[in-house]
């Protein structure tokens, strides 16, 4: 379960001040959902949902990740979340089991339990095959699985996904499209950022359309089109965000 | 269980600096290779150069002497030189380097000598060229020797002892043993390398594991991680600091071993010469070990430095450049304590690097003023302290590890 209660950050800049990458945003992502937090480029996505992952403290506000407060308790909140970005890279120079191991071991997990995880999630996923090469010597498809299992490996009850698929090819894309998809099945809660309005349309149960750091309209896809008498999403993300839109906060 | 969180990431940071070309080579090959290749080496060099010289037989230009054959049989009889004809050009000649020594013999010089006047024999060279020197200074010795001769034979004349010349004797002797010799030869350089190494050792692992962190995109990925930034930055803090540790023990431990080996190789010198270089190069195993001693708070002050400092680059590159400025700050104090005559006051007791190199100089020549050290070692402390004080407080800078 994931609730915030207006989350706001602010970034000091020298040359533009002070920026609201996030204002005062609310939502709650039920366990078995998929939130899609939809938004152009620097519109407060990622800040937000570095937010609820805690990587960044929220200025004012604060969100309840699994019963745990991000500033309050950032640590026990971590503990419950799996973080997934086209940012959070693989240490080129561990194998992609050590990688895997090393988030195991941070997470607490016992070497016996970490042993056995690691079997499933390896055979699951199915890596067995390159489990002892290092990371660098990866294809794109085997680092993604690799950040999948990294992302597993401690069970999360909560699925945070930033933009997972920006600059991947369309069978790696796929590849995390459906791990996201099983997410949802094993009962996890899932929040995903993305630009791309096909991912939103097939999986998302409720979208979050967000800009400059606002969240401007919230919803089912069926509410939404009802909503803004628009069949097509892009055409109801259009309406919402060009009255707010501004190309100068695109990053 | 902090400890343990602090174990793990060392851990993986060590697995990973283990396969790191570049912290394998300024971590462990620079200080094994240095120091036999500075002693051994580059002595052994300017030695082999020097035999060099003045084994090859140098070209030597006659002006006038015509009429003065006792002086020209000396020098022809003078083993490994020879005698070129004249040409008018003969500074050219030494400029060229085809001439090294160019001898003027004035006119009438023999009958000047027996007549009892003062002449003067020029010799000219190229200076700092080194066969041209060394072969200017034989010969100024075989025409001294000459001159002695020449005096020996007027004294013996008018029936003078030849002691006349000598009513005393002046003779230096060396009481200090070999190890403060030693020390006070090479102290100020032992010191100044373990420090500079000390840096070195700590750089590369500094930079990979904050700025180059940042540049492949794992520092998201680790702060995701249930660990706190505390015991995240006190994991990769050890690791530096293990590598500067290295380095200081291996950069020690290895002068230690290539000076044995110098006074080896040289030791055919030293039983001709006790004052030759190789058999200054004495440092006992105490001064070595205090030495390392000294070199602990600093290393911590500088495993701190470099992580703080790096960190707040964005790239592997950008924390080079901030960095290589830093070597500059830590050689100054390190070459001004190397200086003759710079000694430790309390005031500089104070100055951080400058403080151990000068404390350094001293233990290597088994003077231990132990207040002195105790302030030197407890303000090193302090300043190490706050470093990492800082290091930790800037692991919890938002704008620091995000910076963009």
């Amino acid at each position: 379960m994931i609730e915030t209660r207006g989350l706001t950050k602010l970034f000091k800049d020298k040359k533009r001040g002070e920026i609201r990458a996030v204002d005062g945003v609310s939502f709650t992502c039920a366990p078995g959902q998929i939130y899609g937090l939809l938004g152009a480029n620097g519109a407060g996505k990622t800040t937000t949902l570095r937010m609820l992952a805690t990587i960044l403290e929220p200025t004012d506000g604060t969100a309840i990740v699994c019963g745990h407060d991000v500033v309050e308790a950032p640590e026990k909140v971590r503990a419950n979340v799996g973080f997934l970005s086209t940012a959070t890279a693989l240490y080129p120079r561990l194998t992609a089991q050590e990688m895997v191991e090393y988030f195991g071991r941070l997470n607490g997990i016992q070497e016996a339990e970490l042993k056995r995880r690691l079997d499933e999630i390896f055979t699951r996923l199915d890596m067995d095959s390159f489990r002892d090469r290092r990371c660098d010597k990866l294809s794109t498809g085997m680092k993604q699985k690799t950040s999948i299992a990294r992302t597993l490996i401690h069970d999360p009850q909560v699925m945070i996904f930033d933009e997972p698929t920006l600059g991947l090819d369309i069978m790696t894309a796929r590849t995390i499209l459906e791990f996201i998809r099983e997410c949802r099945q094993r009962g996890k809660t899932v929040i995903f950022s993305t630009h791309v309005m096909s991912e939103v349309e097939k999986l998302c149960d409720v979208i979050g359309i967000i800009q400059s750091g606002k969240l401007l309209a919230e919803g089912s896809l069926a509410a939404l089109r009802e909503q803004y008498k628009e069949q097509d999403l892009e055409e109801i993300f259009v309406k919402v965000v060009a009255p707010h839109y501004k190309p100068e906060e695109a990053a | 269980m902090p400890l343990q969180n602090i174990g793990i990431v060392y851990r993986k940071e060590l697995t990973e600096a283990l396969r790191d070309r570049r912290t394998l080579i300024s971590t462990l090959l620079v200080p094994l290779l240095l120091f036999p290749l500075m002693s051994v080496g580059f002595i052994g060099l300017a030695q082999s150069l020097e035999k060099k010289a003045e084994q090859k037989t140098p070209k030597v230009m006659l002006l006038g002497g015509a009429d003065s054959p006792q002086v020209l049989e000396m020098l022809r009889k003078m083993e490994k030189i020879e005698i070129v004809p004249t040409t008018p050009e003969w500074k050219n000649e030494i400029i060229e380097k085809r001439v090294q020594v160019v001898i003027a013999i004035p006119d009438g010089f023999q009958s000047s000598l027996e007549q009892q006047k003062s002449e003067t024999i020029e010799i000219y060279k190229y200076r700092g060229e080194l066969k041209s020197s060394t072969w200017a200074d034989n010969i100024e010795i075989e025409l001294k020797e000459f001159s002695k001769k020449v005096v020996e034979s007027r004294l013996e004349a008018s029936h003078v002892p030849a002691s006349v010349l000598t009513p005393f004797k002046i003779e230096q002797e060396n009481v200090a043993p070999p190890e403060k010799v030693g020390g006070e030869t090479f102290g100020g350089l032992i010191a100044y390398m373990v420090i500079l190494l000390c840096m070195i050792g700590g750089m590369y692992p500094a930079m990979d594991l904050t700025a180059g962190e940042k540049e492949r995109g794992t520092m998201e990925t680790i702060l995701s991680s249930p660990i706190s930034r505390l015991d995240l930055v006190l994991g990769k803090f050890f690791l530096v600091l293990t590598a500067t540790l290295v380095t200081a023990a291996l950069s020690v431990t290895s002068m230690g071993v290539s000076f044995w080996g110098a006074r080896q190789f040289g030791s055919q010198e030293i039983s001709k010469n006790p004052d030759a270089m190789f058999a200054q190069m004495n440092i006992g195993l105490p001064a070595v070990l205090s030495v390392f001693l000294m070199a602990l708070p600093l290393a911590v002050l500088f495993s701190a430095g470099l992580i703080t400092i790096s960190l707040f680059a964005k790239s592997y590159k950008e924390a080079q450049s901030y960095v290589s400025p830093l070597m500059i700050l830590v050689i100054v104090p390190a070459v001004a304590a190397m200086l003759p005559g710079v000694e430790l006051t309390s005031k500089l007791a104070l100055i951080p690097i400058l403080n151990v190199s000068l404390l350094c100089k001293e233990l290597v020549t088994g003077t231990y003023h132990w207040n002195f050290i105790a302030l030197i070692f407890l303000s090193t402390c302090v300043y190490a302290a706050a470093a990492l004080f800082l290091a930790v407080k800037m692991f919890q800078r938002e704008d620091v590890l995000f910076r963009s």
